[in-house]
């Protein structure tokens, strides 16, 4: 489904951040990528969902048999590379409900299906509501205005729900969340799972593991996967920390 | 034209304004528009020296001979439904070229207490209500073009309401420019008298035949009385070619309420005053203004608010959005006298520049002269942000639609403000369709 073969990347200052990435990704898996602070891990995302501002110096990613660079973003979300924010925007004057609607309809017309009828999207979007136990006030209020840091990453997973990515790539969408609300994401995010689709964790927590089985276990040191192992590898960065693999790795 | 032969063709006007107008004018009608003839020839059009008019050269209008409107009576129900507010149940008064069609207007049920009337006919017929209010809120020394105005209007609208009588409907006062009206102009004045307790809303609405180019100078006079809740929708969407100065003057009794809406979407060149006195205790002002520079557009509007009694309060919040090589001008000033303790005013204009050749000048004034008084105000021009877009296009939307989103959201703060769903959706709609690919969105939508 994706396939990163030594990705580099830099940055608009022209430091380079992102040193040389590998990672296989099929349909049906999931992967989780741990590493400390600054190794990469956002950059990697967002290069990935094409924002501006980073420079790709090498490699390739291959996306279901296509250049995933020829694409722009709004292509990639279609063709579903979907990108779960760690910072999710704020956008004052935009309802919820228009960014999800206007979103699935790009969808629907990309792959040839008419617009959602008003009431079967309503429908469609209260069950996802359900799951990720929001009220339906949110649907009305500004994107992620106003919204704590906990709601703001059930949004993503709102929206990851209705837009039903092939590969859903989560940055650290368990940050700040409360034990309650970890559950309820994870849930979302398992409601996610199917043998066709696949999903990228970034995440600092094995906590969330525990939730969300990953079947891969990678980390990302200073621009570079330098370990990648089943989910034990996880137990083990949580009792040792970093320090021994990435010496181990130098 | 030279400026001789200019002045020459002004006096003319004037002569043949003498002639025209209808039968026998009352002494103090008279005087007064003597007096704003004389003004004008004295002072001339306003030029960039005067700071008020430091950003606006009026010399596209200077330089034209207008005259008299021809009597256009091509103009038909069909278009006015077209021009008009679908779904919009109101008491409907229809102006060609400045003059009324009674033909095309309807103001059936009125309640009793309230008089919605052209303004030629309360002049020919009534004028002795007129005299408390027609020129006293607005100066012949305010500008040149309320000058002109006072000199050579020949219609408009009254809408007085009694004491306690609250209009059931708005009034809406729609102003039509056809495509004959090159070289003409048409100063139509609009009289709102809202008598104690009485509650109306009054939407001007300036709207063109495509093709038409001709000069509207408006002045506006609104009194809201103790207690009165005035809604004004001041709405231009001119065509392209179109010249539009108006002026608006807002007098406000203790405990009033009043709310004004602007939109300027439409002409080539714009200039809108609004001046508000709050002179009693009590008194509200809501200005909220979103005007479009688009194209060679230069839209300038200001606005004067003054707080001459204490517990007296201004909430204004002014959009403007610049894009091709539109030029925007919003300047707000806000005067508190020395007696006017516990103010609450505050302002706040937000500019977005959709071009790099595009430009916004935003200035507030404030002048503060009582030291008991809460007034806020703030400044902003910027850009669409790029995170906003960016965010919106990682969920599959594509970019052309996901600005036009961030606009949208930009004008609606301003928009979802008014209470008329029908003049809403519309003016988002010719919002839509003025902004680069709208016409796409609007059907798309
Ligand atoms: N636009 C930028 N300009 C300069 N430096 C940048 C920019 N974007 C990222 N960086 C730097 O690149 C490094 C990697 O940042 P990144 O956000 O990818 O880290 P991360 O692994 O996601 O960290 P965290 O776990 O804290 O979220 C950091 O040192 C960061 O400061
Ligand atoms: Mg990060």
């Amino acid at each position: 489904m994706l396939k990163i073969q030594n990705l580099q990347a830099r940055v608009e200052n022209g430091t380079q951040i992102l040193k040389g990435i590998d990672l296989e990704v099929k349909a049906g898996e999931v992967h989780a990528i741990m590493g400390p602070n600054g190794s990469g891990k956002s950059t990697l995302c967002q290069v990935l969902g094409g924002r501006d501002g980073y420079e790709v110096t090498g490699g390739s990613v291959d996306y279901l048999g296509q250049d995933l660079f020829e694409l722009e973003t709004e292509e990639r979300a279609r063709e579903g590379l979907l990108l779960g924010f760690q910072y999710p925007v704020e956008i004052p004057g935009v309802k919820n409900i228009y960014l999800l609607k206007e979103a699935y309809n790009a969808q629907r017309k990309h792959r040839g299906e008419p617009e959602a009828d008003t009431f079967q999207f309503l429908k469609l979007v209260r069950e996802k509501l359900n799951t990720m136990q929001m009220d339906e006030s949110f649907l009305h209020r500004a994107v992620n205005v106003g919204f704590s840091g906990g709601e703001k990453k059930r949004n993503e997973i709102l929206q990851m729900l209705v837009l039903e990515p092939r590969l859903a790539l989560l940055d650290e969408t368990d940050s700040g969340l409360d034990i309650d609300a970890l559950k309820v994401v994870s849930e979302g995010v398992n409601k996610l799972r199917s043998p066709d689709r696949a999903i990228v964790l970034v995440t600092h927590y094995q906590r969330l593991l525990s939730h969300i089985e990953p079947d891969f276990v990678h980390v990302l040191s200073d621009g570079r996967i330098i370990k990648s192992g089943d989910k034990t590898l996880a137990h083990e960065l949580e009792r040792n920390g970093y320090h021994g693999i990435i010496e181990e790795a130098a | 034209m030279s400026a001789n032969a200019l002045s020459q063709h002004y006096a003319e006007q004037v002569q043949h304004l003498q002639q025209s107008l209808p039968g026998s004018l009352p002494d103090w009608l008279a005087g007064r528009r003597d007096g704003a003839a004389r003004r004008f020839a004295d002072a001339g059009f306003p030029d960039p020296r005067m700071e008020e008019w430091k950003y606006t050269n009026v010399r596209p209008i200077a330089t034209k001979p207008f005259g008299e409107a021809p009597v256009d009576t091509g103009v038909s129900a069909a278009d006015v439904s077209a021009l008009g507010f679908q779904g919009l149940d109101a008491y409907r008064m229809v102006f060609v070229n400045g003059r009324l069609r009674t033909d095309l207007s309807d103001l059936n049920g009125l309640p009793d207490g309230a008089t919605v009337q052209g303004l030629g006919d309360a002049i020919s017929h009534d004028p002795a209500p007129l005299e408390p209010i027609l020129g006293t809120l607005a100066h012949d020394r305010f500008s040149s073009f309320t000058a002109l105005n006072m000199a050579f209007m020949n219609d408009g609208a009254l809408v007085r309401l009694a004491r306690n009588v609250r209009l059931d409907r708005p009034v809406h006062l729609l102003m039509i420019g056809t495509a004959g009206n090159a070289a003409s102009w048409s100063h139509p004045r609009i009289l709102i008298h809202a008598g104690e307790g009485a509650e109306a809303t009054v939407i001007e609405h300036y709207a063109d035949i495509a093709g038409a180019q001709g000069f509207t100078n408006t002045v506006t006079e609104l009194r809201a009385e103790a207690g009165a809740q005035v809604r004004h929708y001041l709405l231009q969407d001119h065509a392209d070619g179109a010249y539009h100065v108006g002026s608006v003057f807002i007098q406000q009794r203790r405990d009033s309420r009043v709310i004004s809406h602007n939109v300027n979407l439409g002409g080539r060149l714009v200039r809108h005053d609004l001046n508000v006195d709050l002179t009693e205790p009590g008194a509200e002002i809501v200005l909220d203004g979103l005007f479009l520079a688009g194209g060679r557009q230069h839209v300038d509007t200001h606005t004067r608010v003054h707080h001459s009694s204490p517990n007296t309060t201004s909430r204004e919040r002014y959009r403007g959005i610049g894009q091709g090589h539109g030029r925007g001008v919003f300047k707000g000033r806000v005067l508190v006298e020395r007696g006017a303790q516990k103010t609450d005013a505050q302002q706040h204009s937000a500019n977005l520049l959709l071009s790099p050749n595009a430009e916004i000048d935003t200035k507030p004034e404030l002048e503060i002269y009582a030291d008991d008084v809460k007034c806020a105000h703030g400044a902003t021009v910027g850009q669409l942000d790029t995170t906003s877009l960016y965010y919106l296009r990682s969920r599959g939307i594509g970019e052309q639609e996901a600005r036009e989103m961030l606009v949208f959201a930009f004008a609606d703060e301003v928009l979802e403000r008014m209470d008329l769903p029908p003049v809403r959706e519309s003016i988002e709609a010719r919002l839509a369709a003025r902004l680069p690919g709208g016409q796409a969105f609007e059907t798309g939508a």
